[in-house]
């Protein structure tokens, strides 16, 4: 018989976690108690203030890194903090998006079309339950990459894709595309879930342990069956892979990027990114470091097959939301270059290059809320041509924002992109170096193309106008667009400090 | 009865519904193969459970029942919602994102 131990938590570690999730539930009570009139200003005062708490009590105790906490199922270590502080900056530079509520649907339940949604849209009633929402899946983010057991993680997946299924549903215009979106995204994210647990199922008979510790030592001490392994990486991967949008897994992603609402696109697309790489970083340099031959040469293959595949079919893309949906396909796969490395420089170039990117997805998808016309979100790049003469200030930015995912210098992306590829080079993947410096080559046509519709097409006459940013969205964008050049004109201060945290505690 | 045999009987269920998800067409039942995906994975952690002679796999399990319920109520809720906007389940007829 196994004697009971009384888990002990560490409150003050965890806070930051537990405090997104109090956030959440207030959320949850003032949309039962509070008037319908005062929901949209208190809950987003709540979610920021939640945020910006979290983000302080995860300041204060940046000291006591390195230890477990909660019976070794998390692990608060320099790179966990590094990837949490970034989710959380993104998640608060999001949310000033989700403010502007012309973006949701007055009522998710009314069907499209129908008597009851034109008497909701008239009496200007506002879906806030997205605050609560979002608070639920940036707790699951901020739990996934720390998780350093098999259930944590599951349940992390879980945690930050349910509410992300949901949100992706809640379009104000086009809502059956939204809809649409929101079937696929659960439809395949719930797919590779159990893919994942079957992994984890798998894994668990190969190591008799749920822990990364307890995998890593049956890695090192050899004595499970090897298939149970095999088959426990390549399930894991697949849930992971997935939710990075890697090829073969990336169907679901220019879909759900086209149909969500473009506030939730931004959100997603930046902070689940980071949250997943988080976790995939973590359990391949912890759990599986020493068993790379069995992953590595089919890593190799996937991340070259999507830095290609992304690049060349988002040339192809006449959609703007698309068209960023398949870039950031591309960039999965320039990422898992970094989890290929398996080197500290690695390490530090992933959480670099994972911040700078969220940031920039923010921004770049901030102004594609700005282009409309009378029926909403104008998407069709078409239609964007000749938008630097009327809007030069917005053109600006969204220049800024490609020129970054494009990697030019004096840019976030360069000093990512070079530290990436050169940390891929240093661990002898030369074909990713190769691969990478093409495909960026590539893609770099598209972001430019784009450029050049903006600025040196004339305008089209259909009615597309930007209109005058409200001063939430102009918060994200100039916050973005100052962090992006900040971090390309100089970026040694964030360097340093990533190269002296960021480590994994073993 | 060798206790392989279960995860021999996993497997195959693992597959028939990974199989159903992808030939299926309409989300209710496509949604169901998933469930069974589920339930495959929790009969393997159970038998490594016993084969390991630890409790953990029989731990994780409850998890993924507990997990697999909330999946109900969101995918549910985006099923029904589908339905009724376009009086039809099945995952055919939602092509307005193809291009």
């Amino acid at each position: 018989m196994i004697n009971f131990v009384t888990p002990t938590l560490d409150y003050a570690l965890l806070a930051p976690i537990l405090i997104v999730l109090a956030g959440a539930l207030v959320g949850v009570l003032v949309e039962a108690f509070a008037p319908r009139n005062s929901r949209a200003a208190s809950q987003l005062f709540i979610t920021l203030a939640t945020l910006v708490l979290s983000l302080a009590s995860l300041i204060r105790v940046r000291g006591k890194s390195s230890t477990a906490a909660a019976m070794d199922s998390v692990s608060f270590d320099g790179a966990g903090m590094l990837l949490q502080a970034s989710i959380l900056i993104i998640a608060i530079i999001a949310v000033f998006l989700l403010a502007d509520q012309e973006n949701f649907t007055a009522l998710a339940a009314a069907l499209p079309g129908s008597d009851e949604e034109r008497t909701s849209l008239q009496q200007d009633l506002k879906v806030t339950e997205v605050y609560p929402l979002t608070l639920f899946a940036v707790a699951g983010m901020l739990l996934f990459p720390l998780a350093t057991d098999l259930i944590t993680l599951f349940v992390a997946l879980e945690m930050l894709s349910l509410p992300l299924y949901l949100l992706a549903g809640l379009s104000r215009r086009r809502r059956l595309m939204s809809q649409e979106a929101a079937l696929k995204y659960f439809l395949l994210g719930a797919f590779a879930s159990a893919f994942f647990l079957m992994g984890v199922a798998y894994l668990y008979g190969y190591s008799a342990s749920t822990t990364f510790a307890g995998i890593h030592a049956a890695v090192i001490g050899g004595a499970g069956n090897d298939i149970y392994l095999l088959l426990g990486i390549a399930f894991i991967s697949v849930g992971l892979l997935f939710k990075v949008g890697a090829v073969p897994f990336h169907a679901w992603s220019p879909d759900v990027y086209q149909g969500a609402p473009t506030a939730v696109t931004a959100f997603m697309a930046a902070a689940t990114k980071v949250a997943a790489f988080g976790a995939m970083l973590r359990i391949f340099y912890v759990s599986f470091a020493e068993a790379l031959w069995q992953w590595r040469p089919a890593l190799i293959a996937i991340a070259l097959v999507t830095m290609v595949f992304g690049s060349l079919v988002a040339i192809a893309q006449r959609d703007v939301k698309r068209m960023l949906a398949y870039s950031s396909i591309a960039h999965a796969g320039f990422l898992l270059s970094g989890v290929i490395a398996l080197n500290k420089s690695g390490l530090d170039a992933s959480i670099f290059y994972l911040f700078a990117y969220g940031v920039a997805t923010v921004g770049a998808f901030g102004v594609v809320t700005l282009v409309r016309d009378s029926a909403g979100e104008v998407t069709d790049l078409n239609r964007w041509s000749g938008l630097g003469k009327r809007s030069p200030w917005v053109a600006t930015a969204f220049s800024g924002f490609l020129l970054a995912f494009a990697g030019i210098p004096l840019t976030s992306g360069f000093i990512g992109k070079f530290s990436i590829f050169s940390a891929a080079y240093e661990s002898g993947s030369t074909a990713i170096l190769i691969t990478g410096v093409l495909s960026s080559a590539i893609a770099a046509f598209f972001y430019i193309r784009v450029i050049v519709l903006m600025f040196f097409k004339d305008p089209v006459e259909d009615g597309t106008s930007v209109v005058i940013p409200s001063i939430y969205t102009q918060i994200t964008i100039i916050v973005s667009a100052v962090v992006t050049f900040a971090l390309g004109i100089y970026p040694t201060p964030l360097i340093n400090f990533i190269q002296s945290t960021a480590s994994f505690l073993r | 009865m060798s206790i392989n045999n279960y995860l021999y009987l996993s497997a195959i269920l693992f597959t028939i519904g990974a199989v159903g998800v992808v030939v299926r067409r309409n989300a209710i039942v496509v949604f169901m193969c998933v469930e069974l995906m589920l339930n495959a994975a929790n009969l393997t952690l159970v038998t490594f459970s016993r084969i390991n002679g630890t409790l953990d796999g029989q731990v994780v399990a409850f998890f993924t029942m507990v997990v697999a319920a909330c999946e109900v109520v969101v995918g549910l809720a985006i099923i029904v919602t589908i339905y009724r906007s376009r009086r039809s389940a099945s995952i055919d007829d939602a092509s307005l994102l193809k291009r």
